[in-house]
């Protein structure tokens, strides 16, 4: 095979895409449409509690727009990282999503599914085998904080896809996995070269963010050849210049030359960005490095307790300029209230009008000029009820604290809802980021033959 | 010429890379900008540090990136993200006091 076409209809399934742009995304005839599901940007919550951050309406439009087209064209459908973690929990939410799909399109085809779930137990035999260090500069592993997560999975590479790809599969539906994975596996086992493939694929999970100008829910295609790739936007609307492309390898790296990722490195100080036409780029030169000892990503999130939060305005000066000292007014009379809760929870004000948004990064944490503040008072405590209270608290205390030179004595703070107080729910924290050292690539990640069939509920 | 940062670039961004790195994407509006902002060494961990009110090791990196005509800085995040007392999860809005440096170029 000399050219390998890739579509790649948006950067997150859910995220939406064109018609039009899917339809000429087909017309170019690809072997292989995928998309990435999932990221960790929005933080621990969705991991730790099994939850997507994306919408299941928006999903399965997606999907069922690409598994239609797939199976009807006989191209492959891969998916990556489903229901955003890609842990067991987010892979059977994206699974019944398809169930769906295949009941109401009358469809049939096979579907390989890869978990990418890693036990408690398999995290701690590794650590105590020392096979686990801290993906610089997370903090080193203990293990209080395995048992301690409710959610751990390892990020796969092409390997746990190439294993799927030998019985062909109609669809692959994967947890976790490294976004260009899903890309590249398929070209990777047919001979193109890893650095052009993952560095293709590293461009089309994020569909059509490296064109200009970018969006992430429009389709892009990519070509693999030998020796190069080419990438441009199916919206005649939209443009990939050198420039645009080149900037993307900077998007959430923080090197944009030396990207690390299962079982190696991508290097890119060689690689040539070139235009093609006035919206068509070519590049060459990306290397893949592999590793001396081939790592994969783990990451996991435990619980922390629940949060509570109330938002309230301040438009008095008087009230604006004695912030602070309310604050810690507020604090102390929470503290002496609560003293048998003390240990339990975490009170935060968040003041939005001053250092709200940057906390302790913000150059300028001064009030000046400020004629309104915006205040969250967030409480997270061991149970809901202990949050509630010491939100409650906080908030009503504050409502009616006296402070030196006020003169508005029946409230300070303006609330835009009734009830004030919001449950906010379990609370997560990163409990892991990683990288555990591995003989076989695809060993941890168990794949399950399903074949769905109108009438069978891909099981 | 007195420049603010704003003013000879197209793009200044920060985004996580990762929960426990903050990165910033400058990207100049013209190769002469850039490569005059490079030579001149107008983005330095001091100013970074100052800028960001961190120590020197919370610097993890500042890399001119020619094909993009960008300079990327690289920061440890002052929490994972997520943890108690976080305010911008993304890390998409902590990028703003760089907008108003002001060089002489």
């Amino acid at each position: 095979m000399q050219a390998f076409r890739i579509l790649s209809p948006t950067a997150i399934l859910g995220y939406g895409f064109p018609l039009a742009s899917f339809q000429a995304g087909l017309a170019k005839k690809p072997h292989l449409i995928a998309v990435d599901a999932g990221s960790t940007d929005p933080g621990p919550y969705y991991l730790g509690e099994g939850v997507s951050f994306t919408d299941r309406q928006a999903v399965k439009r997606d999907l069922a727009l690409m598994l239609k087209a797939g199976i009807q064209n006989k191209i492959p459908v891969v998916v990556g990282s489903a229901g955003g973690s890609g842990a067991d929990s987010h892979l059977a939410w994206c699974r019944a999503i398809v169930a769906e799909i295949v009941r109401e399109e009358r469809l049939s085809f096979t579907m390989a599914v890869i978990h990418a779930d890693f036990k408690p137990e398999t995290v701690l035999e590794a650590l105590r085998q020392g096979r686990i260090r801290p993906l610089d500069p997370a903090p080193p592993l203990d293990e209080n904080l395995v048992r301690a997560s409710s959610r751990i999975v390892g990020q796969m590479g092409v390997e746990p896809f190439i294993r799927a790809l030998a019985d062909s599969p109609d669809v692959i539906l994967a947890g976790r996995a490294y976004d260009p994975a899903v890309f590249a596996a398929l070209p990777i086992r047919l001979g193109f070269d890893p650095g052009l493939a993952l560095h293709l694929g590293k461009i089309l999970e994020c569909a059509a963010i490296c064109a200009t100008p970018g969006s992430g829910s429009d389709c892009m295609f990519g070509t693999l050849y030998a020796d190069h790739f080419t990438v441009e936007p199916l919206n005649p609307e939209r443009a990939c210049t050198p420039l645009s492309v080149a900037a993307h390898t900077l998007y959430e790296k923080s090197n944009p030359s030396l990207l690390p990722g299962p079982g190696g490195r991508l290097n890119l100080n060689e690689a040539r960005f070139e235009a093609v036409s006035d919206r068509i780029v070519r590049v060459s030169g990306s290397r893949f490095e592999p590793a001396a000892r081939y790592t994969i990503k783990l990451e996991g999130a435990r619980p922390i307790g629940y949060r509570t939060v109330s938002v309230a305005g301040v438009r008095d000066p008087f009230m604006i300029q004695a912030i602070d000292t309310v604050i810690a007014g507020v604090r102390a009379r929470v503290a002496d209230n609560f003293a048998e809760l003390a240990g339990h929870y975490h009170l935060l004000f968040h003041v939005y009008g001053r250092d709200g948004v940057m906390g302790p990064l913000e150059p300028t944490p001064g009030l000046d000029g400020a004629h309104e503040l915006g205040l969250l008072i967030e409480a997270t405590a061991d149970t809901q009820a202990q949050a509630d209270t010491i939100c409650g608290f906080a908030r009503s205390t504050m409502l009616h604290f006296g402070y030196p030179g006020r003169r508005a004595t029946a409230g300070n703070l303006a609330f835009p809802y009734s009830p004030s107080d919001l449950h906010a729910g379990r609370a997560y924290v990163f409990s892991l980021y990683h990288l555990l050292e591995v003989d076989d690539p695809a060993g941890p990640f168990a794949c399950e033959w399903v074949r769905c069939e109108e009438g069978q509920p891909c099981a | 010429m007195r420049v603010t940062l704003a003013s000879i670039t197209d793009v200044i961004r920060s985004k996580n890379a990762g929960p426990y790195e903050l990165t910033f994407d400058i990207m100049f509006t013209t190769r002469a900008w850039f490569e005059r902002a490079v030579a001149a060494g107008v983005l330095h961990t001091d100013l970074v540090c100052q800028l960001y009110r961190i120590p020197p090791c919370d610097v993890l990196g500042i890399l001119a990136y020619p094909p993009a005509k960008a300079i990327k800085i690289t920061i440890r995040r002052p929490l994972c993200s997520g943890d108690i007392g976080e305010t911008d999860v993304y890390g998409a809005q902590q990028h703003a006091p760089l907008l108003d440096l002001v060089f002489d170029l």
